[in-house]
């Protein structure tokens, strides 16, 4: 019996190892230095993917600039200020639902609202709105947790050395807390890399013929140029190399942030046992 | 007087006349964050609200019950038909293969981590569990398509390697971790007095953990099935590159289907802006919305047993 729960949680690993290595393998042939700083030539079939790359760096950073303060305050006010009551039960339902909305929706609601109702069109702005909105209820409890660790006791010596509650949570707790909170940061960044639905409508498109120059702009991204070259159009053999090398990039892309955002929290909860 | 002299004593003046206490400043920061603490759940009432906006009309052309049971969808015929019952077929079909593989797979891995593995194998599997919830689903589905396709046509002498089982497969992958982590915490909170009293019963130690342990978890392992079967609804890209895309009702597992997330995200960039194609996308949305709802409502429901039975 213990065998078997060994073998399900091996299946896990060889899972993730057989398809980090057939991405790899396949993927690592097409990347080279041109493969990342070129323009695509050839109607996409040749050359760099440069411009996915930019997009998504743009639109990560984008989601992220909006999600991050808005989940680090929305923590503080559920860790920090909120007593527990109907109000606060009603915000963290609603940020658990939150997080189970599916992606596509995000999508379509990104599209009526950010592309449509406040006019933005697709662009780069539109799509790192609705990434934040799609990233928000992760950097909310990675944040909320962060909060949770910093051990109660220095609040209270804080507070008994007549420090008032706001004083005790923006020189206390949140310094203490906020290299954890870097680890919510970290993966929204990636995870917003990562996604595609939410961009589709919104932000992403096959082609541009230039760098995006304004948050008005239309982007191309590398999840969507993944799924596009994998799936539409007339070359889907011939550009087969090029999807490899994209995912592998975007792969390398999301495992790093995650791993270091992993590490990060690692490290950082033997600090604070050493506190308590 | 020097300048720092003459701020303290015009603090102290302002605070002595009551115009901006402590208690005021604490006051005012409470409200600020309390307006950006709502931010979570006015985004939600957002989504619902323009869901219902650019979805609802499509009920005045055909009625919510027709919708729902049709089984042809040809939004761009003329006239058009808009019967939503193959994607839900598709939805459920491959939702439900996929937990015959994931809920096993999850609550085995979980059961591992917590009760049996040594903290050298828990500390490496834990983060490629994590690690595993993080990929991009558009990788997972094009793994789907380039790798798991091609040999299970070869193998299994199918007409396309794109279909229930395979997308069942890929979802199973990417909601595996989800079912783990979050059962893992679940059994792991268990009281350690428990099992030692079984333990000090003279049960084994397998017993411990089939009859003590996995019934005190119980409602802990349900939320994490319920979140993980949720994600594997909501999950779009990896459904819309492996399922095969034909908005059939399958009648078996070897049948290519298309999901209701992938219908909204194949056809949603080809339809005219609030046209009915575009009020039926929308509306689909709102469904999938709602069903994921439902299911979290269901997910609170155990959390909330379970935090009241420690």
């Amino acid at each position: 019996m213990f065998t078997l729960l060994s073998l399900t949680a091996l299946i896990n690993v060889l899972a993730l190892v057989a398809f980090l290595l057939f991405i790899a393998i396949n993927g690592i042939q097409a990347i080279s230095w041109s493969f990342i700083t070129e323009m695509p030539r050839a109607s996409m079939t040749q050359g760099g993917i440069l411009p996915t790359i930019v997009g998504t760096v743009y639109l990560a950073i984008g989601a992220v600039l909006f999600a991050f303060p808005i989940g680090v305050c929305t923590a503080i006010y559920l860790n920090e200020f909120a007593k527990d009551g109907f109000w606060v039960r009603l915000i963290r339902q609603g940020v658990v639902n939150l997080a189970g909305v599916p992606s596509v929706v995000y999508g379509l609601f990104g599209l009526a609202f950010f592309v449509i109702i406040l006019g933005m069109g697709v662009s780069l702005i539109a799509g790192a709105l609705t990434l934040a909105a799609f990233i928000l209820p992760l950097v909310i409890a990675s944040a909320e947790e962060s909060l949770r660790a910093v051990p109660q006791n220095v609040r209270e010596a804080s507070l008994a050395l007549g420090a008032t509650k706001w004083q005790t949570i923006f020189k206390i707790v949140l310094p203490t807390a906020f290299a954890s909170m870097l680890t919510g940061l970290i993966l929204g960044l990636s995870r917003a890399a990562g996604e595609t639905a939410p961009i589709m409508f919104t932000a992403a498109v096959f082609s541009t013929a230039q760098l995006p120059s304004s948050i008005f702009d239309e982007v191309m991204a590398m999840p969507y140029h993944i799924y596009v070259l994998a799936t539409a159009g007339t070359n889907i053999e011939e550009t087969r190399p090029l999807q490899y090398g994209t995912a592998l990039l975007l792969l390398m892309i999301v495992v790093i942030l995650n791993l270091s955002a992993i590490l990060l929290r690692n490290r950082l909860q033997k600090r604070f046992k050493r506190y308590n | 007087m020097s300048a720092v002299e003459h701020r303290v004593a015009t603090a102290k003046t302002i605070r002595a006349r009551g115009l901006i206490t402590n208690r005021t400043i604490d006051l005012i920061v409470h409200i600020i964050f309390l307006l950006i603490g709502a931010s979570g759940i006015i985004l939600l009432a957002l989504i619902a609200l323009f869901l219902m906006m650019e979805g609802l009309p499509i009920f005045e052309k055909i009625s919510f019950w027709d919708f729902i049971t049709g089984t042809e969808w040809y939004p761009t015929y003329v006239p058009p038909d808009y019967g939503i019952l193959p994607m839900i077929a598709g939805t459920a079909s491959v939702v439900a293969l996929s937990a015959l593989f994931a809920i096993p797979l999850g609550i085995g891995t979980a059961l591992y981590l917590a009760e049996i593995a040594p903290s050298q194998v828990r500390s490496v599997v834990k983060p490629v569990i994590e690690l595993i919830e993080g990929l991009p689903t558009v990788v997972i589905g094009f793994f789907g398509m380039v790798v798991v396709a091609p040999w299970m046509q070869n193998t299994l002498g199918i007409s396309t390697g794109l279909n229930v089982l395979n997308a069942a497969i890929m979802l199973a992958f990417m909601s595996v971790p989800t079912i783990a982590s979050i059962a893992e915490d679940a059994i792991y909170s268990v009281p350690k007095s428990m099992r030692e009293g079984a333990l000090a019963l003279g049960a084994t130690r397998w017993e411990t953990i089939y009859s003590v342990v996995f019934p005190a978890s119980l409602t802990g392992i349900s939320t994490a099935v319920v979140l993980g079967l949720a994600r594997a609804i909501g999950e779009t890209m990896v459904v819309l590159m492996v399922a095969g895309g034909a908005a059939i009702i399958p009648e078996s597992i070897f049948d290519p289907v298309r999901p209701m997330p992938a219908n909204i995200a194949a056809e949603m960039g080809n339809a005219p802006f609030r046209g009915e194609h575009y009020h039926a996308l929308f509306a689909i949305g709102l469904i999938l919305f709602f069903i994921t709802f439902m299911f979290n409502a269901v997910a609170t429901y155990f959390a909330n047993k379970y935090r009241q039975f420690e």
